[in-house]
């Protein structure tokens, strides 16, 4: 994490280093299924998880069938992780009553759109119920903005939602992800 | 069943698939189907749901993929399982030889007033079911055919679907526990050991 927070200050069109801050965070915490709708902000991470042969990534066709999927991880001893957009945890919504009713751990990572510098005007409105539709449903949630601090709060989020058998989010914001590249990428 | 074409009774089906069940591990889909398989049985190797609709068979699957060696059958109806029926797909590229998810088809919504659903019209999710690439899927209308099913269920040498057409009957509700945290206990610790509880 100092690391993260150097390049940041020295470097800034470094390659950001908190993906695979993440990745390791994860692994330490024992994740072996990966339950993943992709997202660009995400595309580090997963190829990380791709590469490794202990963990399994999953390919959902929608988000909630990752909250069941990892529903069914904890009733065999695996512990996952589910990768998913804002966008994502509209879909998620009713499902979500599975892990909370259950008390099982839930560990969500969502890359947020609708949220600071969006340009796609349709983000908006599922970007700023993200948070409140969560926590609507009892999950836990924590927002970083500082690429330097993604990775303890992903520590944090796994601890919380392993020990204590509760569905957690870590919300990684626009401004970790850079706005900005989403048009960048549009003109290429 | 001395006329070939009678549809089958959910509760017979449902006591042939867990017939000798051995360590066989049961996810039930909400509403009958969580009934018949508790009328088969309670058993602490059931984990039987009373909501999240369209997760029976994504459950089965996570649990699939975290216990290679055991058996999981899912067992559910075909409301629940057009709910999410996008999880063929997933299941299928994922292939866990272990799993079989078996929909017993009324082609009713049962507990809201056995209003019908899209199976009523012909939509055919063993079909579905192949074109995803779950090459071991099939229509099951006989009792033969679910002993064929129960046996590759427990023999679990593929992941396996059928879609079992039923009579549209209203049975008495038998319930097994609604505590959700009883049902998650109970069930990791008979398959994981007392150790489950220590976690």
């Amino acid at each position: 994490m100092a690391d993260a927070a150097k390049s940041r200050d020295e470097a800034p069109a470094a390659l950001p280093t908190w993906p695979d801050e993440i990745y390791h965070v994860l692994k330490e915490a024992g994740i072996r299924q990966v339950a993943m709708v992709p997202d660009a902000g995400h595309s580090r991470l997963i190829r990380r998880f791709e590469d490794d042969p202990q963990t399994r990534v999953v390919t959902l066709t929608t988000e909630e069938e990752g909250v069941a999927m990892l529903a069914g991880a904890w009733l065999g001893g695996e512990r996952g992780v589910l990768l998913l957009q804002s966008s994502g945890v509209g879909n998620c919504i009713n499902m979500l009553s599975l892990p909370v009713i259950c008390h099982m751990p839930l560990l969500m990572i969502v890359t947020m759109r609708g949220d600071w510098g969006e340009f796609n005007p349709w983000q908006i409105p599922m970007g700023q119920g993200t948070r409140p539709s969560l926590e609507a449903m009892g999950v836990i949630v924590t927002k970083v903005d500082e690429p330097h601090l993604v990775a303890s709060a992903v520590q944090g989020a796994a601890n919380l939602a392993f020990n204590s058998w509760k569905p957690a989010a870590v919300l990684i914001g626009q401004r970790v992800l850079g706005a900005k590249n989403f048009k960048e990428l549009a003109r290429k | 069943m001395t006329n070939p074409n009678a549809l089958l009774h959910r509760r017979d089906v449902v006591n042939e698939l867990v017939r000798d069940r051995g360590d066989l591990l049961v996810i039930a889909g909400l509403g009958a189907p969580n009934w018949d398989v508790s009328a088969a049985g309670d058993h602490p190797n059931n984990f039987p749901l009373w909501g999240a609709m369209g997760g029976a068979s994504m459950i089965g699957l996570g649990l699939a993929l975290a216990q290679p060696r055991r058996k999981v059958l899912v067992i559910t109806g075909d409301g629940e399982m057009l709910m999410n029926v996008g999880s063929l797909a997933t299941i299928a590229v994922e292939a866990p030889k272990n799993l079989t998810i078996a929909v017993l088809d009324n082609e009713r919504f049962g507990e809201t007033g056995m209003q019908k659903t899209p199976t009523a019209s012909g939509v055919d999710l063993a079909a579905i079911a192949v074109a995803c690439g779950i090459r071991t899927s099939r229509i099951v209308r006989t009792m033969a055919e679910v002993t064929e099913l129960r046996d590759l269920a427990h023999a679990g040498r593929a992941t396996a679907f059928a879609q079992i057409k039923i009579s549209a009957e209203a049975l008495v509700f038998v319930m097994p526990p609604a505590d959700g945290v009883i049902l998650t206990s109970r069930f990791r610790q008979s398959v994981l050991g007392d150790e489950a509880l220590f976690n």
